[in-house]
C-alpha cells in the first residue's frame, strides 16, 4: 500500500471519529443547555419562594401564590398506580407470548399490543372521557367504595374523573413498552437455560421462575423503568381524565393535577414573568424526578446485573 | 440403583426432517453406553427423546416406544420422568443467577425440598459424587459463573445429579472442555455407573472406548451396530462401524 492511500484513509477515520464525537457530544450540550435554560427562566421563582414551592400546597396565580406540591402529588400517584396496573399484566402478556402461545396466536397478539403504543395520546384520552370516566363512576367506583371503603383510598364521591383514570390510562399506555421489553429479553434467553431446568423435572411454569425470569430480570426492570418514565412526563391523556384540581387527597377517586398537565393547561394563560417563571420550574422540577429516577433505576438494574459473588448474571 | 432401557422402533422428526428412523436398543443398567456417530445421525436427538427432551421444541414428533423399567415413559408425566431420567448437555449451563449451592439443590427445591438441613447435605454428596466438592467447598455461596468451564460442566452433573435420577443422559459434556478437564468428567462417568444408568453421546472415539462398556453407532438415523465396547473398536460386524472408526469417513 503506497504511502498515500495510508494517509487518506486514516484522515477519513479521524473525520469520522470526529463527527461521531461531535453528534455525542451535542445530546451532552443539549441536555446541559436545556436544564440552564429552565433554570435561568425558573430563577425569579426559585429565588421568590425557595424551597417552600416544592412543600408548598397552594397554587393560587390570582394571589402570586406558588407551591407545587399537588402536581408532584399527582404525578407520582398516577404513575405508580399506572406501574402496579401495567406490569404484572405486562410481564404477563410478554410470558404468554414468548413461552405459550402457539406462533399464529404470537404474532396476532404481539401486533395488537404494538398498536397499542401506536395509538395517540390525545385519542387515549377522548377514550377515556366517553369510556372509561363514565365506566368509573357508575360502576367501578361505587364498587371498590363498597368493598374496600374502609382504606382511605377508595373513599369519597365517584366522580370518574380523578387519579385513578388518570392511573388507568397510563397503565394502558405503558403497557405495550413493559411487554414489549420485557418480551424481548426473555426471547433473549438461551434456549440452554430453559432445558436446564426442564431436565430436572420443571413444570413449565418452574421453568419460567427458575430460568427465564431470572435471567431476564434486569431487562425486565430496565423496561418497567422505561415505562414509569412515560407515565411521568405523558401530558394529553391526563390532562384529559385527572379532573385538573390542584388537591392533594388521599382518595383515588378525587380529581388531582399533574406537573405536565399544568404546564400545558396554564402556560398560555401565564399573564405574568413570576406566573410563567413558576411554570417552568414545575418544568425543572419534572425534569429533576426523571433525572434522578432514571439514575436511580440504572443502580438497580446493575445490582440486579451482579448476581451472586464472582459473576455477572447475563454471561 | 440403575434402571435398564428397552427402545423399540424409535422415530423422531424435526419438523418433515425424520432423524431417527425405527431405532431398537438394549441398554443394560449400570452400564456406560456410548452414541457415537457422525453429525447429523441422529445421537443426540436419540437422548433426547430418552427423557422427552426432543418433543418439548416446536415441530417435533416422535413414535414408538421406551421402556423404562419396566414402564413406557409415554404413559408418565414428563416432568415426573425427567427426575427420573437427569441430563447433562453439551455446553456447561449453570443458571447464572444462582450460587454454586443454589444451582446444586435447585431440582431439590423444585420437589419441594424445604429442610435446609437435607439441602445442605445433599449438595455435599452431589458435590462430591461429581469431584467438586473439594474445589468449591469454600465458596458455596458465589456465583456458578465463576467456575471454570470444566467446573461448570462437574457443577451440571452435581445438579444432574441431586435429584437422584437413575439414568443419567450425558449429550457430548467434554465437547466443550480441554483435555484436563475431559480426563476428570470421564473418570468421573466411570464412576457413577455403579449407580446410574449412563448413556454418552460422543464424538470422540478415543472418549468411547475409554469409557464405554457397550457402543452404539449411529448412522444416517440408523442403529448400525450395538455391542460391546471391545468388539465394536476391534472387530465390528457391519462394514460401515469398520469405515467410520478407522477414519474414512465422518
Amino acid at each position: 500500500m503506497s504511502k498515500k492511500t495510508e494517509l487518506t484513509a486514516s484522515i477519513g477515520d479521524q473525520t469520522f471519529r470526529l463527527l461521531t464525537l461531535l453528534m455525542a457530544i451535542s445530546v451532552l450540550v443539549l441536555m446541559v443547555w436545556m436544564g440552564w435554560q429552565m433554570y435561568d427562566s425558573a430563577l425569579p421563582s426559585i429565588q421568590k419562594f425557595g424551597f417552600s414551592f416544592i412543600t408548598g400546597r397552594v397554587w393560587d396565580p390570582v394571589k402570586e401564590q406558588f407551591g407545587a406540591l399537588p402536581f408532584i402529588y399527582g404525578t407520582l400517584v398516577t404513575s405508580l398506580l399506572a406501574l402496579l396496573i401495567a406490569t404484572p399484566i405486562g410481564l404477563g402478556v410478554a410470558i404468554f407470548l414468548n413461552e405459550m402461545a402457539a406462533s399464529k396466536v404470537r404474532v396476532v397478539v404481539a401486533f395488537l399490543v404494538e398498536m397499542l403504543a401506536a395509538i395517540p395520546s390525545v385519542v387515549y384520552g377522548l377514550w377515556g372521557i366517553f369510556v372509561l370516566a363514565p365506566w368509573l363512576r357508575e360502576t367501578v367506583e361505587p364498587g371498590l367504595a363498597k368493598w374496600f371503603g374502609f382504606i382511605p383510598l377508595f373513599q369519597g364521591t365517584p366522580a370518574g374523573f380523578g387519579m385513578l383514570a388518570g392511573g388507568l390510562i397510563l397503565a394502558v399506555m405503558i403497557l405495550p413498552t413493559i411487554a414489549a421489553i420485557s418480551g424481548e429479553v426473555m426471547a433473549a434467553v438461551p434456549n440452554a437455560q430453559r432445558e436446564a431446568a426442564l431436565a430436572l423435572g420443571a413444570t413449565k411454569w418452574e421453568m419460567i421462575r427458575l430460568a427465564v425470569l431470572p435471567y431476564a430480570k434486569s431487562g425486565i426492570l430496565g423496561g418497567i423503568m422505561l415505562g414509569l418514565g412515560r407515565a411521568l412526563g405523558e401530558t394529553m391523556a391526563v390532562t384529559m381524565l385527572i379532573g385538573n384540581r390542584p388537591d392533594i387527597l388521599p382518595s383515588l377517586f378525587a380529581p388531582a393535577y399533574s406537573m405536565a398537565a399544568v404546564i400545558a393547561n396554564e402556560f398560555t394563560e401565564a399573564t405574568y414573568a413570576l406566573y410563567l417563571s413558576a411554570l417552568v420550574e414545575i418544568g425543572l422540577i419534572l425534569f429533576g424526578i426523571t433525572l434522578i429516577l432514571n439514575v436511580f433505576a440504572r443502580f438497580l438494574v446493575w445490582s440486579v446485573a451482579r448476581g451472586p459473588k464472582g459473576g455477572t448474571s447475563n454471561e | 440403583m440403575g434402571q435398564s432401557l428397552i427402545v423399540r422402533h424409535l422415530e423422531a422428526w424435526y419438523g418433515s426432517n425424520k432423524t431417527l428412523k425405527g431405532i431398537n436398543m438394549q441398554i443394560a443398567p449400570n452400564q456406560v453406553t456410548a452414541i457415537i456417530g457422525p453429525s447429523g445421525c441422529g445421537k443426540s436427538t436419540f437422548v433426547r427423546c430418552i427423557n422427552r427432551m426432543h418433543e418439548t421444541l416446536p415441530g417435533t414428533k416422535v413414535k414408538g416406544e421406551i421402556i423404562l423399567d419396566g414402564e413406557s415413559i409415554y404413559d408418565q408425566d414428563p416432568v415426573a420422568l425427567r427426575k427420573t431420567v437427569g441430563m447433562v448437555f453439551q455446553k456447561a449451563n449453570p443458571f447464572p443467577s444462582m450460587s454454586i449451592y443454589e444451582n446444586v439443590v435447585a431440582g431439590l427445591r423444585l420437589n419441594g425440598m424445604k429442610s435446609k438441613q437435607k439441602l445442605q447435605a445433599s449438595a455435599e454428596k452431589s458435590l462430591r459424587m461429581a469431584a467438586l466438592w473439594d474445589e468449591v467447598k469454600d465458596r458455596l455461596n458465589y456465583s456458578g459463573m465463576s467456575l471454570s468451564g470444566g467446573q461448570q460442566q462437574r457443577l451440571c452433573i452435581a445438579r444432574a445429579l441431586a435429584v437422584e435420577p437413575s439414568v443419567l443422559l450425558m449429550d457430548e459434556p467434554a465437547s466443550a472442555l480441554d483435555p484436563i478437564a475431559t480426563t476428570h468428567i470421564e473418570e468421573l462417568i466411570r464412576q457413577l455407573k455403579e449407580n446410574y444408568t449412563i448413556l454418552i453421546v460422543t464424538h470422540n472415539m478415543q472418549q468411547a472406548a475409554r469409557i464405554a462398556d457397550s457402543t452404539a453407532f449411529f448412522l444416517s438415523g440408523e442403529l448400525v451396530e450395538h455391542g460391546p465396547t471391545s468388539e465394536i473398536f476391534t472387530n465390528p460386524n457391519d462394514k460401515r462401524t469398520e469405515d467410520y472408526i478407522t477414519g474414512r469417513f465422518g
